[in-house]
């Protein structure tokens, strides 16, 4: 079995302490033996991706330091994961990403699983995120997880592939624009009918999740949650 | 009476940073509708066609490496093109920037005893504002491509890279016509076959009477000295067949090495632009040929900033560019703003990587008009990886103080992990008074920005970092 | 000599300062595809793709008359086979016609140099039965001739078949503009009808 380090990201380790929990209870049902090395913070992506490469750099060389030791790091997020893989080998020559898994491709690709022994009797509808899908590649791994759920029923989400207007400093800098995107993906989230909407990234979840709480709709969790649920 | 013509350019300020004149575009509710039935329909079909194709990927990557090594051979392309295209009968001129070229050009019109010229749609051309140029110095230039001709009737700017009209509907086509065009019809509709006849019939004694054509061009072919356009209407067709003089002006990015690497761009090129298999007409040309078409041709190789950005090795991808606008057509902020709000010629995503790099120092707002989705990178027919550039610029931008300050205290606090779990435990301490409600809902600048949309979860009780602290005892 | 560089000096010298120290071109791979997969009916494709872009085909060349509709005058090159020559219009060879009387002809009746199945182009190079650029572009009805044997599957076919250094128009349908909505409609500046009559061996 290889040692598996738990990256929560910096997200998560401030607002979203259930989907960490989540992960733990899936790789241990699993039969991973999880580590969580509590000197971890962020992966430098809001740095990188506002111009700041110097801070960046210092919190990826951090990142390797805490990280550097383990077979594989898993993380409920495709945003970071994508950060250390496309990012770090220009940012500090460092190839870690390649070890680094978001949670489904874990699952899937190391694991080798699809069906994880969970039971969730809701409707879902799933926001495949961007840097997940296009930076990571996860393609379908988290819905072909989230299908062999018990008890699940997923309803499409129209126009899914668009961006919710995250996109971090973005949705400050250019607010405007981020919350013109919002509102579509609030609407055609709305328009599921779902109960739940799920995604592979609390950031974007967060996101669409504060537009939800004033226009209304499904509510946000990440599909970890889903994942980990045996109710 | 149809309604008055508002040039969507009057109203969204060319100069103001982007923010600023995207929050005007967003507030345009026709403008918006029309540009999201526009991509939408042009997405649907790019991905169809590219869809057809089994090799597409193989293609993407032959296009990238192509134009890599273009770039890296640019000096000897350039002048192996020279070399090939005067053998052929045509004159080279160089011109370091728009000054330059708009004066060469302008010299070869009156040397042709022309005081008008018919032009191709060329983004070359508008870049180095020849039209405003020609008109300065008493000299007139007509466009002839469709969505060129509605945006010069309704004295509007472009808008688009492909569809410069693309934020209008035929509705409002109709009325420019209608109030702008000397000999429009009687009772025009709103019919898109009755639109492009008046055109037709606009422009038809122009084009068979012109001494004079201005095009760019998408290709420029070393091995041959060929220059190649890409086009649907025959209007390019026309400036390019039936006047005696013909001048191109081409970046000197637009080389290609050999003729078979059409092979692969043309290809790319129509599948990617209007989403059809092949553009209706290819026009091929080599100099001049005795009895076929123009006998006078001349080509500006044009810099124009392109060396500055072939000096950033990050950046000089973006010179890979062919102008397709898949990237525009996809893109969320794009769709929502159009292209006025960016305040250059190529705007979108392409235009935020190029605009900067080729004007340094202005524009670096652009580089930020983006929330790093990466729809542009995964249809771009040469890949760019624009996500990858858009970054890359905004690490070498300025940034202003008051978030330096910011992120570097962000930073000193997450690279020591005992100030960190500090900050996280001070962070749910302060939103204690919030907890019930779970959410914040209105915060003070810069927070506003956030909470003018959306509500800010507040941080939980208890953290993983407890729960874990728990688990393990 | 002046001592102020020439705009070529000068680029060239630009160029080569910013690819100093740039390292080797990469050789560009080249994966894809350069013919279409052995056994398709490369004919009925390029068939399908034409009537797609909303161009007439018709078959045989007896059919070069109904192709030409009522056309009373068809400008041909003065190279067009004669037996191609067919049906009630006056065939006005070009024999350095004005833009004018080009103008007046009501259609122009040529070959081709190859057409290509998977996008449906037919393609011109000024070659045998072909003429000038403009007797294909100011009439605004083209009939052209595709034999059999210049019909191929793929682009990359096609590319070696052309003279490389004539002046070329490949053509794929009749004139058509997407500038309205992104949909494409037909008829512009290039002719608005375009009839491709397809001879076998």
């Amino acid at each position: 079995m290889p040692r598996v380090g738990l990256f929560i990201t910096c997200v998560n380790d401030a607002l979203f302490p259930e989907t960490p929990k989540a992960v733990v209870r899936i790789l241990e049902r699993l039969g991973y033996d999880v580590d969580f090395p509590a000197a971890q913070t962020c992966c430098g992506q809001m740095h990188a991706n506002s111009g700041y490469k110097k801070d960046a750099a210092a919190l990826a060389g951090a990142f390797e330091d805490v990280f550097g030791a383990y077979d594989a790091i898993v993380t409920p997020s495709g945003s970071c994961a994508a950060m250390a893989r496309d990012q770090y080998p220009h940012l500090i020559g460092s190839d870690i990403g390649d070890h680094v898994y978001e949670l489904s491709e874990f699952l899937i690709d190391v694991a080798g699983v699809e069906d994880v022994g969970a039971r969730f009797p809701h409707t879902v509808t799933y926001h495949p995120t961007c840097h997940g899908t296009r930076a990571l590649g996860l393609g379908d791994k988290p819905l072909r997880l989230l299908r062999a759920v018990d008890g699940i029923e997923l309803v499409d989400l129209p126009a899914a592939d668009q961006c919710c207007g995250f996109g971090g400093t973005f949705a400050l800098k250019n607010s405007d624009v981020s919350s013109a995107m919002l509102a579509d993906k609030c609407r055609h989230a709305a328009d599921t009918g779902a109960e739940y909407l799920a995604a592979a990234d609390n950031s974007c979840l967060t996101h669409i999740g504060g537009g939800i709480h004033r226009s209304g709709g499904p509510r946000p969790i990440h599909y970890a949650e889903i994942l980990a649920s045996t109710a | 009476m149809s309604p008055e013509i508002v040039p969507a350019a009057s109203l969204i300020p060319a100069d103001a940073p982007f923010p600023k004149a995207a929050k005007v575009a967003l507030g345009m509710p026709q403008l918006r509708k029309n540009l999201a039935h526009a991509t939408g329909t042009i997405r649907a079909k790019r991905a169809n066609v590219a869809g057809e194709l089994d090799d597409w990927e193989p293609l993407r990557d032959t296009a990238a490496a192509i134009k890599a090594d273009v770039q890296h051979r640019l000096p000897e392309l350039a002048v192996e093109f020279e070399r090939n295209a005067t053998a052929a009968g045509a004159h080279v001129h160089w011109a370091r920037d728009a000054q330059e070229a708009n004066a060469i050009a302008a010299r070869i019109v009156r040397e042709a005893g022309a005081d008008e010229v018919v032009k191709v749609k060329s983004m070359a051309t508008q870049e180095i504002e020849l039209n405003e140029h020609f008109e300065a110095v008493g000299l007139k230039a007509f466009e002839t491509d469709l969505a060129e001709l509605i945006v010069q009737l309704a004295e509007d700017r472009p808008s688009h890279i492909l569809v410069p009209a693309i934020h209008y509907n035929r509705t409002e086509i109709r009325d420019i016509f209608d109030q702008r065009m000397s000999d429009a019809p009687k009772g025009l509709t709103d019919e898109p076959a009755a639109l492009a006849e008046a055109a037709r019939q606009h422009l038809r004694r122009r084009f068979l009477s012109a001494k004079v054509a201005v095009s760019g061009a998408n290709f420029a072919v070393a091995e041959t000295g060929s220059l190649v356009v890409v086009e649907s209407e025959g209007n390019g067709r026309m400036c390019l067949t039936m006047p005696q003089t013909l001048i191109s002006i081409v970046g000197i990015e637009k080389l290609l090495p050999s003729f078979s690497d059409l092979e692969v761009f043309m290809q790319l090129l129509p599948r990617s632009s209007t989403g059809e298999r092949m553009n209706p007409y290819t026009s091929v040309w080599t100099g001049a040929r005795e009895g076929d078409g123009p006998q006078d041709v001349h080509v500006i190789l044009l810099d124009n900033g392109r060396t500055g950005v072939l000096a950033d090795e990050v950046g000089r991808q973006a010179l890979s560019c062919i102008r397709c606008s898949a990237c525009l057509n996809v893109c969320p902020v794009y769709e929502r703003t159009g292209g006025h709000a960016y305040g250059h010629v190529y705007p979108g995503p392409i235009g935020a990587i190029l605009a900067p790099q080729l004007e340094p120092g202005r524009h670096d707002d652009l580089p930020y008009a983006s929330s790093l989705c990466g729809a542009c990178y995964e249809v771009c027919p040469v890949k760019i990886n624009i996500p990858e550039v858009l970054v890359h610029l905004r690490q070498q931008g300025p940034h202003q103080a008051g978030e330096r300050a910011a992120m570097g205290g962000a930073k000193a606090v997450m690279a020591r992990p005992r100030l960190w779990r500090a900050a996280l435990k001070a962070a749910r301490l302060g939103s204690m008074p919030w907890r019930r409600k779970g959410f914040l809902r209105r915060l003070p600048w810069p927070g506003s920005k956030w909470t003018v949309s959306r509500d800010l979860p507040v941080p939980p009780k208890e953290d993983f970092r407890d729960w874990w602290k728990e688990r393990q005892r | 000599m002046s001592a102020t560089p020439t705009a070529r000096e000068e680029i060239l010298a630009r160029m080569r300062r910013a690819l100093d120290g740039a390292g080797e071109a990469p050789v560009p791979p080249r994966e894809y595809r350069r013919s279409l997969e052995t056994g398709a009916d490369i004919t009925a494709m390029l068939i399908d793709r034409l009537v797609d872009y909303k161009a007439n085909v018709h078959h045989g060349l007896a059919s070069i008359a109904a192709a030409l509709g009522d056309a009373q005058r068809v400008v041909v090159p003065a190279d067009l086979p004669e037996d191609w020559r067919l049906g009630g219009a006056e065939f006005v060879p070009d024999t350095e016609l004005s833009t004018a009387d080009l103008d007046g002809m009501d259609a122009v009746l040529t070959g081709c140099a190859a057409a290509v199945a998977v996008s449906g182009t037919i393609m011109l190079d000024a070659g045998a039965a072909q003429g000038r650029r403009a007797i294909t572009l100011v009439p605004d009805h083209h009939v052209v001739v595709v034999r059999r044997d210049q019909i191929v599957g793929h682009l990359a076919e096609a590319l070696p078949m052309l003279d490389r250094t004539a002046p070329q128009t490949w053509i794929s349908g009749p004139s058509a503009t997407s500038d309205i909505e992104l949909q494409r409609v037909e008829g512009v500046h290039g002719p608005r009808r375009l009839d491709v009559v397809l001879l076998e061996d």
